[in-house]
């Protein structure tokens, strides 16, 4: 447990290496004076990825006179396999071996500030910045090696943590490395390796995290096991917004193992000293509650009026030439619902409040910077007091209950000094009070002109924020049940290129005319935050399932139509590769089956994905199965195909199970959805027979991200292939058995 | 109340209240991280283990009723070092993404290909029944666990060959 | 000669018996006919066909899990012998392809096929022959509208000589009813269509109603509990035992929504009956709750009484107490190692604060605890509640793996005596034992019912 268990500051970590030392740049923790850099008269020049943020190459790489190489990143492993795939691109440009690196990964006390690993950007972040740290650091090393040999560079070259002369010398980094040879700012311009000279990048490295979790060795947060560690439970409240009337912890305190029974406010916690014990002490706290509910819910069965009626105001995100209704006009209404992250391990914390008066907290958060900073705030502690330490949880696809699970232990921890606390939600809980995907309503009115092109696209959506992240303390559900009550920060309206609940509501094709519109809904009767893709998801299911239907007005086939309305090459790259692999132009659907594609570029500035689709749809029953999937995707230039696969493959089956299955139910009061029986994910007897992923390779160019590009497209090929299968469009999500029996009649 | 029970060919003595569930024993008394806390409903099969050659939630097992039967995790397939055929398939696809629900499928699996060294598709998915995945690692686990057949029965072949010159 | 003279009487009287029965069992064959497969129906016509077919379930027996719907080939245990389902989807050559629609009339009607063969009454004709001329026209559309897929049923496994169909004439003379429903004018109209629809289609009887030693409804035993697949089908006349007695509106909640707060979740064979009606619009469901309830009558006072109490204790806010659902209270384990394996297996979820159809159904409301066989208490114990397909289901997961013979029979010894004042069941490990080694065969679904995937296997067939 030694590194888990290893206070690391700055002052350590100095002390510790007689070598290379490590100073972190401004506003890390605990940083010190730093060897101040002349104030820059003008702004600085803006470096590749996060390096801008984090502007010194030892922020990011290390190197000790023993030779040890240590990478840092600010991006966290969520499941994506991204400590593998940051891993590659240290070792390419360094020359080094992937296994021989140390590799920390978000932790306020060591790591650069990368604030969230989210949006699918810790590629083009995190992956850049450590690129280039890497190419400048091996340019320096092999600088410094041209004095030591008194040879010109080209007479090097960088291998295996060493530099070689061509005469047959060489210096290990470590021996080249001294003072503060690295401790300096990057520059804007790196020698990359090219491509072709690749060794670790581009190619299928195996994830490095696999082989603990599939034999039982540590690896999330919640095998954490410290000395003298107590377990927690937390009691939520029955629904959203009940406050405590009465309680009687007489029963929870008298049973055996219990330490203590806690009450803040609303804020209710048991600790004992075996896990099962704080889980039957919580049951028994539950049972001693008494609280007033209130109906703060919406009716769900009217969720579009309710949607319509929180609209406080208008954003434009998109808007070019002048709308018209001349020509064949489509319009249509599309629902999602609320959906959940559903990781499969509730979320956990361990904190510990330690003698000095700092508090560690170990968590599966996204965003370490920002948790402590929330922390911090709640428990009224200086930020530097606070430090946060990323450790895997069960998967994230975004911001679920990790940030309220550290809260809890560290609120927890903060009454009970010394002691490590381990928190584990209960499923319940996590279903119940995880920030959901934001219901959304989309609607669309296009036309079509004379020549069967798209000639005005009026797109307008309703929808909450799609982040609610912490940074304050308001974000914590135990800062918002404490007596001293946090209050969450007002929601605001915001345009951005990468877009939010906006995001890829402007359709990438080409139309002239056209007006997007986010009708903005500051107030969240349901607790909601980022869910894998935002909007994405939705607003991709809604243009395309459109797209489909314009196509079928037109009488083009879906593929053409697309094809004759999109001008970037990539975009009509994975198109056409999907189409192809999928076998489009020969595909015969027997009855009862039938065909959907669907395309987008994530966020329309990232990933391009595209995806074919055979489902097979039993009228009798409602069930839809999907049994093909061909999709092809371009995140640039490819560092891990494997992981790109894995991702893609991954995201496709996610996207089905929120289309076919996925909504979060509740009544006026309460989430009535709290398990996997009230809240069906996909099984394994729907699984597809087989999902094809085709990468295209853009050697040289700049990485893309993955994980989410799959989200939006999947739904929507889903939407076209039971259109295609029963002559219906489903306009509300998920398509669930009712829905689709109701859809198509006895027919 | 003190309950022995055998894991992974090793006996154990814990000291524990005899309605604690199995797993809250193999985490927090044996200190073993394979089966993993989901749902505590029996609904997601995270927390599978094999006991006396069947798979069964071990969330749902009142650690009075393992006394004297024999229960396996997948500590007890192999090592890090050393991994044993199923987890060297699932290494080898690449069979996770974050990983949480693999021990739990490995198990049920285990369980599957003892019966059955060749399962069909569809008796990998219905043996898969009550484990889910939320990452949609689905298509490698299902190829990872036919793998592991294959692997299994060549580790197999060389005893057989020995049988048949002996 | 005095020998010959009564061997050619015998069999004169033979031949001319034989001849009576001949003419009595002998039906015509009707002609194939060839364009049946290609005709159209109105799609109203069709819809409605679903509908019906859907109220008859005819999708459960005629199909094979997660092979085509209505392609038949499922084999249906009897006290007989296993007799497997037809195809009926519109294949000329292994389906009803060449029926006419009078070929399908007389098939509803008659129990006899279009060649002229008798059927086996495991096909409800004593039910359907019930069923209007219209209605068989609907379903007759909807059946030659679906997809005809090429299946051939594999043969009956019968002892003989039940393998001879004609036979079946005499059994048809003694317990088959031919025809519509006499009409009953001191009833509802509700109640009228009630009857049509569990009497015809619905065939809930087929099920409900014990069998005689000739495999037919015994109808002095009307509703009084039969089997099925494995499974009872509970006694739904004045014999129920449902702690709360069923009325219109909690039996019209069930039949619509497959559970109901206080008698719990459908299962087995019940709950694709319950899946299937979900197609029919209320009217029909309250109707058919109007006539099953009139079947069941009043309970007795003390039944009543007995109801009220409970109805109190888990009415109002019985389930709006605590945060957490499975906060129950906490008991003390010990006493008998049924008890003991109850409170640590059992009262979490069955003593919780979920309400149904997700948790536990407390046992105080519980049918099985008091059933007079405990079967089916033992086929979910033993196989549990596997999870729907991507549909919300209740979740309960099987014990078999965990619990010897021995503990599910102390268990339920336990459960028998603190929940219900019926007396003790005898024989349970034996019949738990049968059960695990699929001796007795059970049919496992999820509690959707309408599950098609290929997980509904039966006990050790794994």
């Amino acid at each position: 447990m030694g590194i888990l268990q290893h206070e690391i500051t700055r002052r350590t970590v100095i002390v510790g290496t007689g070598g290379l030392v490590v100073s972190f740049s401004l506003g890390r923790a605990f940083a010190q004076a730093p060897a101040t850099p002349p104030a820059p008269p003008a702004p600085p020049a803006s470096l590749p990825g996060s390096l801008d943020d984090d502007r010194f190459l030892d922020s990011w790489i290390r190197i000790d006179p023993d030779n040890s190489v240590t990478v840092f990143t600010g991006k966290a492993e969520l499941g994506q396999g991204i400590r593998t795939a940051l891993l590659q691109v240290a070792a390419e440009e360094l020359e080094v071996d992937p296994a021989e690196i140390e590799f920390v990964t978000a932790d306020t006390g060591r790591t650069p500030n990368e604030g969230f690993t989210a949006g699918s950007q810790s590629m083009q972040n995190s992956g850049t910045a450590i690129r280039n740290a890497a190419a400048q650091v091996r340019a320096l090393l092999l600088a410094e090696a041209t004095k030591r040999f008194g040879v010109a560079v080209a007479e090097l070259r960088a291998e295996n943590k060493s530099v070689l002369a061509k005469d047959g010398r060489r210096v290990s980094y470590g021996e080249l490395v001294s003072g503060q040879m690295l401790h300096v700012e990057a520059q804007p311009q790196s020698s990359l390796k090219q491509p072709g000279t690749f060794r670790v990048m581009g190619k299928p490295l195996p994830r490095v995290d696999i082989p603990a979790k599939v034999t039982g060795q540590p690896a999330y947060v919640h095998d954490l096991r410290l000395d003298g560690m107590l377990h927690a439970r937390v009691v939520r409240p029955p629904s959203p917004a009940a406050t405590l009337t009465e309680l009687d912890q007489g029963a929870a305190e008298r049973m055996p193992g219990v330490v203590s029974v806690m009450r803040d406010g609303n804020f209710l916690a048991v600790v004992a000293e075996k896990e099962f014990q704080a889980v039957s002490a919580m049951r028994a706290l539950a049972a001693g509650a008494r609280w007033q509910e209130r109906d703060t819910l919406p009716d769900q069965t009217t969720l579009p009026a309710v949607l319509q009626g929180l609209e406080r105001e208008v954003g434009t995100v998109a808007e070019a030439g002048a709308l018209s209704s001349d020509g064949k006009v489509f319009e249509a209404t599309y629902t999602r619902p609320y959906q959940i992250h559903g990781s499969i391990g509730p979320s956990c914390a361990v904190a510990q409040m330690k003698a000095d008066g700092t508090l560690d907290v170990w968590s599966h958060t996204q965003g370490v910077f920002p948790d402590r900073e929330a922390i911090a705030e709640m428990l009224a502690m200086p930020e530097e007091k606070v430090h946060v330490i990323h450790m895997e949880g069960s998967g994230c696809y975004g911001h679920n209950g990790a940030d309220d699970a550290a809260a809890d232990a560290a609120l927890i921890a903060s009454k009970i000094p010394g002691k490590p606390v381990r928190v584990q939600w209960m499923r319940e809980q996590e279903h119940s009070w995880e920030p959901y995907g934001p219901a959304m309503l989309m609607k669309v009115s296009a036309t079509l002109d004379d020549q069967g092109r798209i000639a005005s696209w009026a797109y307008d959506l309703w929808s909450n924020t799609h982040s609610t992240r912490p940074g304050g303390a308001g974000a914590l559900l135990a800062a918002r049940h404490k007596a001293q009550a946090f209050q969450p920060e007002p929601a605001e309206l915001r345009i951005s290129p990468s877009g939010n609940g906006d995001r890829n509501a402007n359709p990438l094709y080409t139309i002239p005319n056209k007006r997007v519109l986010w009708h903005f809904l500051p107030d969240m009767p349901l607790r909601v935050s980022a869910l894998r893709a935002l909007g994405g998801y939705a607003n991709v299911f809604a243009i395309e399932s459109t797209i489909d239907e314009l196509a079928l007005m037109a009488e083009v086939d879906p593929v053409e139509f697309r094809l004759s309305h999109m001008e970037d090459p990539r975009a009509r790259a994975v198109i056409e590769l999907a189409a192809e692999r999928f076998g489009w132009d020969k595909a015969q659907m027997p009855r009862n089956r039938g065909r959907g594609f669907a395309f987008a570029r994530y966020k329309n500035l990232a990933a391009y994905l595209a995806v074919a689709m055979e489902a097979e749809v039993e009228p009798e029953t409602g069930r839809v199965r999907v049994a093909r999937v061909v999709s092809a995707i371009d995140s640039g230039e490819i560092v891990n195909p494997d992981g790109i696969r894995n991702q893609t493959e991954g995201g496709i089956l996610q996207s089905i199970s929120w289309t076919l299955y996925e909504a979060v139910a509740f009544d006026r009061t309460r989430i009535t959805s709290t398990d996997w029986s009230s809240y069906p994910i996909l099984r394994f007897a729907s699984v597809p027979d087989s999902v094809e992923v085709h990468i295209v390779d853009r050697p040289g160019e700049p990485f893309l991200g993955t994980g989410e590009a799959a989200q939006g497209p999947a739904a929507a090929a889903v939407a076209n292939a039971i259109r295609n299968a029963t002559g219906k469009r489903l306009y509300d999500l998920p398509f669930t058995r009712d829905r689709i029996r109701n859809a198509i009649g006895g027919a | 109340m003190s309950i022995s029970l055998t894991v992974n060919g090793s006996p154990h003595q814990v000291d524990v209240d005899p309605a604690t569930p199995l797993l809250y024993v193999l985490r927090d008394d044996l200190a073993l991280n394979g089966a993993k806390y989901g749902c505590g409903l029996g609904q997601c099969g995270s927390c599978t283990v094999v006991m006396d050659g069947e798979a069964v939630l071990s969330c749902m097992v009142p650690v009075m009723l393992v006394e004297g039967r024999e229960i396996t995790t997948i500590e007890g397939l192999g090592t890090i070092d050393e991994p044993g055929p199923l987890q060297q398939a699932f290494i080898e696809l690449q069979a996770a993404q974050c990983g949480y629900c693999i021990p739990g499928m490995m198990m049920s699996a285990h369980a599957l290909l003892r019966r059955k060294p060749r399962p069909s598709d569809a008796e990998i998915r219905e043996a898969l029944t009550t484990n889910l995945c939320r990452c949609g690692t689905h298509m490698r686990i299902l190829a990872a666990i036919r793998r592991a057949g294959e692997l299994m029965q060549a580790a197999s072949l060389p005893e057989a060959d020995e049988g048949r010159a002996g | 000669m005095w020998a010959l003279r009564v061997v050619i009487v015998c069999v004169a009287a033979i031949i001319v018996a034989a001849g009576a029965f001949f003419f009595l069992a002998w039906r015509s064959e009707i002609p194939e006919d060839a364009s049946a497969a290609e005709a159209t129906f109105a799609p109203e016509l069709v819809g409605k066909g679903a509908q019906l077919a859907a109220l008859g379930n005819c999708i459960a027996c005629h199909t094979v899990p997660g092979k085509p719907a209505f392609s038949g080939g499922l084999g249906v245990p009897t006290p007989f012998g296993t007799i497997y389902s037809t195809n009926i989807t519109p294949d000329r050559e292994t389906g009803i392809g060449g029926w006419s629609e009078e070929a399908f009339q007389r098939a509803m009607n008659e129990g006899v096929d279009r060649r002229g063969s008798h059927l086996y009454p495991a096909f409800p004709y004593d039910h359907f022959t019930h069923v209007s001329a219209e209605d068989n026209r609907a379903l007759y559309a909807f059946l030659m509208t679906r997809p005809a897929v090429k299946a051939e049923a594999p043969q009956n496994d019968l002892q003989f000589p039940l393998t001879y169909r004609p036979l079946l004439a005499a059994w048809k003379l003694a317990f088959f009813d031919r025809g519509e429903l006499e009409p009953d004018t001191s009833q509802s109209e509700a109640w009228t269509r009630g009857r049509y629809l569990a009497e015809g289609l619905g065939h809930c009887g087929a099920c409900h109603t014990p069998r005689n030693a000739f495999g037919a409804e015994d109808r002095d035993q009307y509703f009084g509990g039969g089997e099925a697949e494995g499974w009872q089908a509970y006694a739904i006349n004045k014999d129920s035992k449902a702690p709360i007695p069923w009325d219109e509106q909690s039996l019209a909640f069930y039949l619509r929504n497959g559970w109901h707060e206080f008698h719990g979740v459908s299962r087995g064979p019940m709950t694709e009956v319950t899946g299937n009606l979900s197609g029919l619009p209320d009217s029909d469901i309250m109707a058919i709750a109007t006539y099953v309830t009139s079947i069941m009558g009043d309970p007795t006072p003390e039944r009543g009484q007995r109801a009220a109490q409970l109805r109190e204790q888990f009415e109002g806010d019985y389930f709006e107490q605590a945060a957490d659902s499975q906060s129950s209270p906490v008991s003390a384990s010990g006493g008998s190692p049924g008890e003991a394996i109850y409170v640590a297996a059992c009262a979490s979820c069955h003593e919780g604060q979920r309400r149904q159809p997700f948790g536990g159904l407390n046992f105080d409301l519980s049918t099985a605890v008091n059933a007079p066989n405990p079967q089916n208490i033992v086929n979910v114990v033993l196989f549990g509640l596997p999870p729907a397909d991507g549909e919300a289901s209740a979740v309960m997961p099987a014990f078999r793996h965990l619990l010897s013979d021995q503990q599910v029979a102390d268990v339920l010894t336990y459960m028998r005596e603190r929940f219900s004042e019926e007396q003790p069941w005898a024989g349970l490990v034996e019949l738990i034992a049968n059960t695990r080694s699929g001796a007795h065969k059970v049919t496992i679904r999820p509690s959707d019912g309408i599950e098609r995937a290929p997980h509904n296997v039966g006990a050790e067939e794994g």
